[in-house]
């Protein structure tokens, strides 16, 4: 039925209203129209197909009530939602320059990273620009709308009781009124914090990452990524 | 306080008050909550979404203030639970013998867990609050569930659902299949259900009914491409008293000239799901707009700011007709809805007495507008990181950087898709004069997925890829110049918005952190004053006064705690 209906669809209707009927030529997208998304099996479409819509310049079409049916299965074929999947993709990322990003290495990384030290063959480490791209932003970022967090290197944290030793952990949480450490022994440590009591300090090994997502420009990223991919 | 004036009473003052007494009980049964009631500044009940009409959050109680707030102390505690009962049907019951009542018209059974997110109201002593689906009726002396009312749905998105509506003994639920439904408030029964939208087109409802006279106010949400509208809806039938697009539907309606083609402006989104506030005195009910749909693609037809979306509007409550709007995100291509709430302030402004409206915008600039024109009276960024935009232009509204867009090689944004604020209600304070929001520094990378020019569909078209949070804030803006004037930061690298706030005459600000914590804050300056940690706190803070004792509530996921001073 899908398939009668697509022949039909493509011999009426995709010139004005696309091959997918997302619009085309004067047509408007199909996908997203109330009468379509109201019909079940063709009966909302029928009147208009066969009558037409002279005031907006649509001809009526010469299709029997089950042809209409069968063009009906297929324009519902298609997925339809608020998070309309991406057909025309592009190929890659990857449009910055190389040299520049090389550049911009040496000024802003080569500080802390070298590409035959730590850094050495990362192009070949990821098989997708995007998740290079996201991992040099911000090693553990990239993942879905919230940041920070786990998947980088960690926090830790140094914990200063007014009397008593130095306490130095991996964060594990806090807030304004607790700090928790994970201590090297694998035990939990938890402090209540009382405004600057006890000392905190937190120890950010990506502050520097932080700091430069207010510098860079958009160039900047794409031409570091063009290069850091050729790091093989 | 009640003795003194007892010992102070004349015989006839006696005699009249044994009179009213003997009629009070009979009146409150008749009235439930008279509308005019929600026209009271915001004191001993709850009445509507934002405690009044002003959206201030503000409650003049203050028997719990600076003094005596590290005495709060648990009063009760309620678990609630949703769903269909195990007996199923009409009448069956659930702990501690209250009665779940079963409507709907789809099978769904299906039931998440609970989030508590909506507004609760407090009217007579009795809670009103609701989930996807779920309403309940709740004594709020000691949190004993008086009814429950179950909806079963025909699907669609089960996000949340902001709170109910009241009107006399009536009670109104938006559900996420677009019915709103009327219930009994003495027994959760249901009196009827009109559909507000078409569930085909895949609009969902989670806002809670504002109501105003005899108006019921409803708003929905759409992530495909459908227009957004607000209605207003007859209270005892729920018929249609008029709807207002936040688009345009067709040629030569108003904002055409602001979109390239009818087809896309009239599937052009501009949602309303969030309460908007009411000025009693000019007749407007003032809101925020969803953005333009497709959010991140830009089809020919998108050319222009896409007139209503992304924009604060003042309709006259009483026709549905656009008194004044102002553009928040012109164009917006980051699913910047404008839809936190509006509120409103009567103030002095540069040495004059001033009627306004105060908005922060997910976008991460707030707005000091004119209530009666619209005019923009300040703009400023209460975000570090906001680079979405050039600029302000020559009315103040941000100006979009298309570099800013979602591209194929990628942008690096902030805000990111949460925003630098979202729902969580702001709240202000005639005390300070300031504003308070939640807020977040997000940084997220924006890439463009779908190059056809004729774009993606609803959210389509774009991947984001969270990068990490600068820091998570409550923020305080003085309206008068938009400017910070503190910020409490959240401690920690987890950034994310935290949750809706409550002010009160007792000088506090209260408000969950990101930490699960239930804090109060010095209105003035951010000084912590007291806190409780209940874990994920999930609403913004109410307060009420019952038998002469003041009530702080709360809810964190599917339990609600209720604080007081013994």
């Amino acid at each position: 039925m899908v398939e009668r209906g697509k022949a039909l669809y493509g011999v009426n209707c995709s010139f004005c209203h696309g091959s997918d009927a997302r619009g085309g030529e004067g047509g408007p997208n199909l996908l997203r129209a109330q009468v379509v998304l109201d019909d079940q099996n063709g009966e909302l479409i029928l009147p208009i197909v066969q009558n037409g819509r002279p005031d907006r310049g649509m001809p009526p079409i010469n299709l029997t009530t089950a042809q209409v049916a069968d063009v009906a299965a297929f324009v519902h074929s298609f997925r339809v939602g608020g998070y309309d999947i991406s057909r025309m993709t592009p190929p890659t990322i990857l449009v910055g320059n190389a040299k520049a990003g090389e550049a911009y290495f040496k000024s802003a990384c080569a500080s802390c990273h070298s590409v035959t030290g730590d850094l050495k063959g990362i192009g070949a480490k990821y098989a997708d620009p995007k998740t290079l791209q996201n991992t040099m932003l911000l090693p553990g970022g990239g993942r879905g709308g919230r940041g920070g967090g786990g998947g980088g290197p960690v926090v830790t944290v140094s914990v200063t009781p007014a009397a008593g030793a130095k306490v130095d952990g991996r964060l594990v949480r806090i807030d304004d009124f607790i700090v928790t450490l994970a201590l090297a022994d694998g035990t939990q440590r938890t402090f209540r914090r009382d405004g600057d009591v006890p000392k905190v300090e937190l120890h950010d090994p990506l502050a520097k990452h932080r700091e430069l997502l207010g510098k860079y420009t958009d160039n900047d990223i794409h031409n570091l990524t063009a290069y850091l991919v050729t790091v093989k | 306080m009640r003795a003194e004036m007892r010992a102070a009473m004349r015989p006839e003052m006696m005699r009249a008050t044994k009179f009213l007494l003997a009629l009070a009980p009979a009146i409150v049964m008749a009235q439930g909550l008279d509308p005019a009631a929600i026209l009271k500044p915001l004191s001993d009940s709850w009445p509507t979404y934002s405690g009044d009409y002003s959206g201030m959050r503000y409650s003049r109680l203050t028997q719990i203030n600076q003094s005596n707030v590290k005495n709060l102390t648990l009063a009760w505690t309620s678990r609630m639970t949703g769903g269909a009962p195990a007996a199923g049907g009409f009448g069956g019951r659930v702990g501690g013998g209250a009665p779940t009542i079963v409507g709907g018209e789809g099978t769904g059974e299906a039931n998440g867990p609970i989030n508590i997110r909506a507004s609760i109201l407090q009217v007579n002593g009795t809670l009103y609050f609701s989930t996807p689906d779920n309403a309940w009726a709740v004594d709020a002396r000691d949190g004993h569930t008086l009814w429950h009312y179950f909806w079963k749905t025909k699907g669609g998105t089960h996000i949340g659902n902001r709170g109910l509506g009241m009107w006399h003994e009536n009670l109104y639920m938006e559900t996420p299949d677009d019915y709103l439904v009327c219930l009994d408030a003495k027994t959760g029964k249901e009196k009827w259900h009109v559909e507000i939208a078409n569930f085909n087109l895949q609009y969902f409802s989670t806002m809670a009914p504002i109501v105003v006279g005899n108006h019921i106010l409803v708003g929905t949400g759409d992530d495909l491409d459908e227009p957004g509208f607000l209605q207003s809806r007859d209270p005892e039938t729920g018929a249609l008293q008029w709807k207002w697009y936040s688009v345009p539907m067709k040629k030569g309606d108003p904002g055409m000239e602001t979109w390239g083609d009818v087809d896309t402006a009239s599937h052009g989104g501009g949602n309303v799901w969030i309460p908007g506030s009411y000025d009693p005195e000019n007749h407007l009910y003032i809101f925020g707009t969803g953005n333009p749909s497709p959010a991140y693609t830009n089809p020919p037809g998108r050319n222009g700011d896409n007139l209503y979306t992304c924009a604060i509007v003042a309709l006259n409550v009483d026709t549905g007709k656009l008194v004044w709007y102002y553009q928040t995100s012109p164009h917006d291509t980051h699913d910047s809805d404008s839809t936190e709430t509006p509120i409103l302030v009567d103030g002095q402004f540069n040495g004059k007495p001033r009627k306004m409206v105060l908005h922060a915008s997910r976008n991460g600039y707030y707005f000091t507008l004119d209530r009666l024109t619209g005019e923009r009276l300040v703009t400023s960024k209460f975000s570090d990181t906001v680079n979405w935009a050039k600029g302000l232009d020559e009315k103040g509204r941000p100006v979009r950087d298309p570099a800013k867009d979602s591209t194929v090689a990628g942008s690096l944004v902030s805000p990111n898709n949460g925003g630098a604020t979202n729902w969580q209600p702001p709240a202000f304070s005639p005390d300070t004069g300031l504003f308070y929001v939640p807020t977040n520094d997000a940084y997220a990378m924006y890439y463009l997925t779908e190059t056809d020019p004729r774009g993606a569909m609803g959210l389509g078209g774009k991947d984001e890829a969270g990068i990490t949070s600068m820091g998570a804030y409550l923020t305080a803006i003085d309206y008068k110049t938009g400017k910070t004037v503190w910020r409490h930061k959240y401690p920690g690298f987890g950034g994310n918005i935290g949750n809706g706030l409550l002010t009160t005459a007792g000088k506090l600000l209260f408000g969950g952190d990101l930490s699960g914590n239930l804090v109060a804050y010095d209105p003035a300056n951010g000084k912590i004053l007291w806190h409780t940690r209940l874990g994920n706190v999930s609403n913004a803070p109410e307060t009420y006064m019952l038998d002469g004792h003041q009530y702080l509530l709360v809810a964190a996921g599917d339990t609600m705690y209720a604080f007081t001073l013994y």
